[in-house]
């Protein structure tokens, strides 16, 4: 579903990428990890373009998304994202920001919209929220609102940027448990995050990744069980320590 | 195009350059006057005697919310009026509209030097004005010694940046007859009816001199931002 | 003060000098009203082009908002009044069909409006700049075009926290009209002036003018703290994205 070639990035002269290669196969669940500013949100924002990459080719279903004649809107409004920051339109209400790209870009009818937001909403459990402002909700309730918007385009894939990072703790699981039932449904997902419970309840294999490259690519049982790297073992100790 | 004559503007240049002079003369007065004026309009504008501050914020508002140009007039023609109240003359003082635009603008720039150098004051007054009164330093002394050198020194970016829009205002005097820049440009393109050259030279100099003037208070302000 | 001088009449006008004021206040209501339509759709494009990835775009937009600063006001009435039909003669043929008062309006229209325009732009680009970087991604990733992102995400936002400074430009445009007066414009200054000049009551015709624009901008902040309340985003607390 999403193949990821020998990606090198440059800001300027300073590499943030090195020759990063992976993929993601249908239905399958891939956690990428690592230190901050190992380049995991840079790798994931090069999956739908909103980073441009000097090197390799990344394909989307058989699209390329570094070649020039690509219809990025097109190919984008396939692959759903969520942000650290939720990124909600703070002027747009609640069913609004879930159906502005439905009518905009896929050209559904506000009705047949706002009926898929309505049983969006429902299912991420905020079916009363439909009319509220994004500034009125608590970031756990934005967060599920974000993934709402994404799933309201029906993509073939998931990409999720640190979904949990900006969340006050009480307020991650409500995010997690979403995830979770997605992932269940057979979702394809990219999912960088710290949350390694998460990783371990659903992912299928971890991507590690440090200074820009990819140091481990495992199936989740070999990864928390034996990491082969120094670095991952490392990275790995630290954060399960509590 | 074929009989444009920018020789003129050799032969009117020193002419014009005597107009110069005056803007510069003037935006100079005013600026440093305004600065002046301004900062004690802040102050008061402050001044937790209401009467004080009530009567600055008047006369602040007063002015930004009027056009300039009726500024200028109303100053032209009530000054003279109000200096022989004041000194009790026979006749109206003749003072000439050269010389009341220097007071003209440092009234008028006070009021907008006022609100830069408030919002400086501001920005810092709280935690720096408390140490200075803690340490047993008075009002003058806290101002003068600790809150103003620090706001002036942040603000000092912006107060520039006026200073070119305001050495920019200062063409309207020439609506008044006065030879500044503009004003003498207009004399010599209707006396050798060279509209076209003359008005496109001041537009160029103009523009050189406040582009550069910007860049060079871009600059300082990397600088001043670096040094914090 | 003698308030009986605003109900005599104009010696060759047909009229008091308050209906003298009056109309000239029509006009200077109507050039900052025209100038304010044109000077914010340009200034909204030329504010947008200086925020796109494409450098010679933003350069382009930079260069304009540059010209239009560092020359005066006055001064620009003189280009587009003298200089431009000078060099144009195209302009300059057009212009004669004009009858003076026509060619003073629109020159005013013109030259505020472009005046205005690069000011507009500055709030614009420093506005869409304000928003987190995130909400132009958020955009795309949805699908939106670039075009769509602006339209959509980007400018009403963008446009409801640049109400406060849009509010001063709107104020500085009424005040510039006064300007219009070097060039002849029949507006509010011009009327007041000629006032202090044929009656000598200079005092009441200054006072009455200072009254006039004050209440105007008073109306124009009102109007626009209006809008403001009316837009305003329930919950959201600007800077806190």
């Amino acid at each position: 579903m999403i193949a990821i070639n020998n990606i090198s990035k440059w800001y300027g002269g300073f590499r943030v990428l090195t020759d990063c290669s992976t993929a993601v196969a249908k239905g399958e669940v891939v956690v990428v990890c690592g230190p901050s500013g190992s380049g995991k949100s840079t790798l994931i924002k090069c999956v739908n373009a909103l980073e441009p990459f000097q090197q390799g080719e990344i394909t989307v279903d058989g699209v390329s998304v570094g070649a020039k004649d690509t219809d990025l809107p097109k190919l984008r409004a396939r692959i759903g994202m969520v942000f650290q920051n939720f990124e909600l339109f703070p002027h747009l209400s609640v069913m609004e920001n879930l159906t502005l790209a439905q009518i905009k870009v896929l050209g559904r009818t506000p009705e047949a919209a706002t009926a898929k937001g309505a049983a969006l909403l429902e299912r991420v459990g905020l079916a009363a929220h439909a009319a509220k402002f994004p500034g009125q909700l608590s970031g756990g309730q934005q967060q599920r609102v974000a993934i709402a918007r994404a799933l309201a385009m029906d993509p073939i894939a998931m990409l999720f940027d640190e979904p949990t990072s900006a969340l006050d703790p009480e307020m991650i699981n409500e995010v997690l448990d979403v995830m979770v039932d997605l992932a269940k449904e057979g979702m394809t997902m990219m999912v960088v995050t710290h949350e390694m419970g998460f990783a371990r309840k659903v992912a299928h294999r971890v991507v590690f990744m440090d200074k820009g490259e990819i140091v481990e690519d495992a199936p989740k049982e070999d990864f928390f069980g034996k990491p082969r790297s120094e670095r991952a073992q490392l990275f790995l100790s630290k954060i399960l320590q509590h | 195009m074929g009989d444009l004559d920018f020789e003129i503007i050799g032969r009117a240049l020193p002419y014009l350059a005597g107009g110069l002079r005056y803007t510069f003369q003037l935006t100079l007065v005013a600026a440093t006057g305004g600065v002046i004026f301004g900062t004690l309009l802040a102050m008061a504008r402050l001044s937790s005697f209401k009467p004080l501050a009530l009567a600055a914020a008047g006369y602040v508002n007063l002015m930004r919310s009027i056009p300039l140009l009726l500024v200028i007039f109303w100053f032209y023609f009530m000054m003279p009026v109000l200096l022989q109240s004041l000194t009790g003359a026979e006749r109206p003082p003749q003072i000439g509209a050269e010389r009341s635009a220097y007071i003209t603008f440092v009234m008028f720039e006070a009021a907008f030097f006022c609100e830069i150098m408030r919002a400086g004051i501001q920005s810092i007054a709280k935690g720096q004005a408390g140490a200075g009164y803690a340490l047993g330093l008075n009002y003058w002394q806290v101002m003068g010694k600790i809150v103003l050198p620090q706001a002036f020194r942040n603000m000092l970016p912006i107060l520039l940046t006026q200073s070119i829009i305001l050495f920019q205002d200062v063409s309207l005097v020439s609506l008044l007859n006065v030879t500044d820049f503009v004003g003498a440009a207009v004399k010599v393109a209707q006396r050798d009816s060279r509209v076209v050259e003359m008005y496109l030279f001041v537009a160029v100099v103009y523009f050189v001199l406040c582009f550069a003037l910007s860049a060079a208070v871009k600059r300082l302000q990397l600088r001043i931002a670096i040094v914090r | 003060m003698k308030l009986d001088i605003f109900l005599q009449q104009v010696p060759d006008g047909d009229g008091t000098w308050w209906q003298s004021l009056a109309s000239g206040l029509q006009w200077t209501l109507l050039v900052a009203l025209l100038a304010w339509i044109m000077a914010f759709a340009l200034g909204s494009l030329v504010g947008v082009a200086r925020t796109t990835d494409k450098r010679w775009l933003t350069r382009l937009g930079d260069t304009y908002v540059e010209l239009f600063r560092n020359i005066p006001l006055l001064v620009q009435f003189f280009l587009w009044y003298f200089v431009v039909p000078g060099l144009i003669p195209s302009v300059k043929v057009w212009v004669t069909t004009l009858d003076p008062t026509q060619h003073q309006l629109v020159t005013a229209i013109v030259c505020l409006g472009f005046f205005t325009s690069a000011r507009i732009a500055e709030q614009v680009r420093s506005g869409i700049q304000s928003l987190a970087r995130g909400q132009r991604n958020a955009g795309y990733a949805v699908g939106l075009t670039q075009v769509q992102t602006y339209r959509f995400v980007l400018l009403p936002m963008a446009y409801r926290i640049i109400i406060p400074p849009l509010t001063s430009e709107l104020m500085n445009l009424i005040k510039n009209t006064a300007v219009a007066y070097s060039i002849g414009l029949t507006e509010l200054f011009f009327r007041t002036r000629e006032m202090g000049e044929m009656t000598f009551r200079y005092f009441e015709a200054f006072a009455a003018a200072t009254l006039i624009y004050i209440v105007i901008s008073m109306a124009a902040n009102r109007v626009m703290a209006f809008i403001e309340r009316r837009v305003a985003v329930p919950g959201y607390i600007a800077g806190s994205h």
